[in-house]
Order: structure tokens, then C-alpha cells, then sequence
């Protein structure tokens, strides 16, 4: 593995991908507000389109594909967060807390 | 084979840059304990994430990350810490109970960035022989507007039902008190 060549072999890319899924797993578990969640799930996200992005550069035969489903992702990551904050806000005007503890009862 | 002498190092540092900053984001957004930390992390995490797409050969998608992750998704999660609260509540529950949880959440994390770093670098990936085309934003833009045009369209559609979908909750929620 040439070092000075780094940039253009799939698996750095691959590796970098898997580590932005795994922190954004422990986030996911180990946060306790719901906008700690979110971000975590952000990550998440990132992961997928930097996959997507590195197989779509490196393997496929049109490489116009995964920037347009990276783009689309992008664009439901917003919409999906526009909704979450909204909802945080509202349960935090009923709870008083953003924390996910709190938030097990369901009749409200 | 270049002009100059260092590029090939100068392009290697700039990578390892980039790689470093998306890492590092990603850790100060998952194990910093105030929010607006983590929200700071984020954006680290994606400008360093743009760096990568422009060396996978999408400067497009590096401009659509920062302008629509830094620009905008940020910016709306720094106003919802705004309008809710700025830390972490403090650990209820038994010390070890934490530490039971930590090491567990820690052990399922490196469980999965080992399968997925494995499979990342020991995959047998088959290599495509034949480019239909460049992948430059003209090809970008040809292939939005005829191959996925009904995509393109539903995703306006999402965004718009998001809004409307956001205001409504949020309203809602000041009605009841």
C-alpha cells in the first residue's frame, strides 16, 4: 500500500465510513437528550453517503448515480431534521426536559 | 511526472487532514457533554466530510454538504438549543449502571467498525471496467432531470410536507398550554 497514494484506494474511505457509523452508534446509545440523538443519527448519515460516495467513485460503471443519492440523502436528512426539532421542541414545551428518559409514557 | 516537487505530499497532507478532521468532528459530537459542543462537532465532522467527497471527484457534493449540513441543518439544531436546554442532564442512577452501559455501547461499537472496517478492507470489490460518463455536474444535472426527475420532484414534495409538517407540530404543542 503506497502511503503516498492514500487518497485513491477504496478502503481508506471504507475504513473512515465504518468508524463514522460505530461513533455514531455509541452516540446514539450512550446520549441522553434528544438532541444529542439527533446529532448521533447525523453521523450516521454521513457514514452512509461517504460509503455510497467511495463504492460510487471506485466500482460503479456511472458515477453520476451516488452523488444523486448522496444528494438525496442529504435533502432527507434535512426534512428528517426539521421534523425531529420541531417535535423536541414541542415535547420539551410539555416535559420541561429534553432527556429520553423521561419520555416513556405514552397517552399525552 | 508533476511540475512540482512536493505536490504529491502537499495532496497527502491535505487527505489526511480532511480525514482527521471528519474523525475528530465526530468525536467531539458524540462525547462532548454540552449539546452546543456536539452541534460544533458536527460541523467540523462535515466540512471535513466535504474535503473527502472533493477528493472522491464531487466538488458538487462538497459545496451541496456545506452549504445544506453547515448552512442550514446546523443552524436549525443551534436554534433548537436555543429554544430547548444547552446540557446534558446529569447521570441518574448507580455509578456502575453507567459503566455497565458505557462498556456495553463501547463493545457493540467496536464490534461493528471491526465487521465493517473488514469487510471494507478485505471485500473482494469488483472493479467496473467501463465509465458510461465523467460524473461532472453537467452529467449530474442531465441524468437529475431525465433518468430521476419523479425522484427529484418527490423530494421537493418531502421537503415541502416537512415545513408545513414542522409548523404544525410546533404549533400545536404552544396551543395546548
Amino acid at each position: 500500500m503506497n502511503l503516498l497514494h492514500l487518497h485513491e484506494q477504496p478502503a481508506v474511505y471504507l475504513v473512515v465510513a465504518a468508524f463514522l457509523l460505530a461513533v455514531g452508534i455509541y452516540g446514539l446509545i450512550r446520549r441522553r437528550t434528544l438532541i444529542g440523538m439527533l446529532i448521533a443519527g447525523e453521523i450516521i448519515f454521513s457514514a452512509a453517503s461517504l460509503n455510497i460516495m467511495a463504492v460510487n467513485r471506485f466500482m460503479a460503471p456511472d458515477p453520476t448515480v451516488g452523488q444523486i443519492f448522496v444528494l438525496f440523502i442529504m435533502a432527507l436528512a434535512a426534512a428528517e431534521v426539521s421534523i425531529a426539532l420541531s417535535i423536541i421542541i414541542a415535547v420539551y414545551r410539555n416535559y420541561r426536559s429534553i432527556e429520553s428518559a423521561g419520555l416513556s409514557e405514552l397517552k399525552g | 511526472m508533476n511540475a512540482f516537487p512536493f505536490s504529491d505530499y502537499i495532496v497527502v497532507g491535505i487527505f489526511g487532514l480532511a480525514v482527521g478532521t471528519t474523525l475528530a468532528g465526530a468525536l467531539i459530537a458524540t462525547l462532548s457533554t454540552r449539546i452546543i459542543r456536539g452541534v460544533c462537532g458536527l460541523m467540523i465532522s462535515c466540512v471535513g466530510l466535504a474535503g473527502l467527497y472533493y477528493f472522491l471527484n464531487s466538488p458538487f457534493l462538497a459545496l451541496m454538504e456545506i452549504l445544506i449540513y453547515v448552512g442550514a441543518v446546523c443552524v436549525t439544531i443551534v436554534f433548537g438549543v436555543m429554544l430547548s436546554e444547552p446540557d446534558e442532564p446529569p447521570e441518574i442512577g448507580k455509578r456502575h449502571h453507567a459503566i455497565l452501559w458505557g462498556g456495553g455501547a463501547m463493545l457493540v461499537c467496536a464490534a461493528v467498525f471491526a465487521t465493517a472496517a473488514h469487510l471494507g478492507v478485505r471485500g473482494n470489490w469488483p472493479v467496473s471496467p467501463v465509465r458510461v460518463n465523467d460524473g461532472s455536474v453537467k452529467a449530474i444535472g442531465t441524468s437529475l432531470l431525465t433518468t430521476y426527475s419523479m425522484a427529484f420532484e418527490l423530494i421537493s414534495l418531502v421537503l415541502l410536507v416537512a415545513i408545513v409538517g414542522a409548523l404544525v407540530v410546533a404549533r400545536f404543542g404552544r396551543t395546548k398550554e
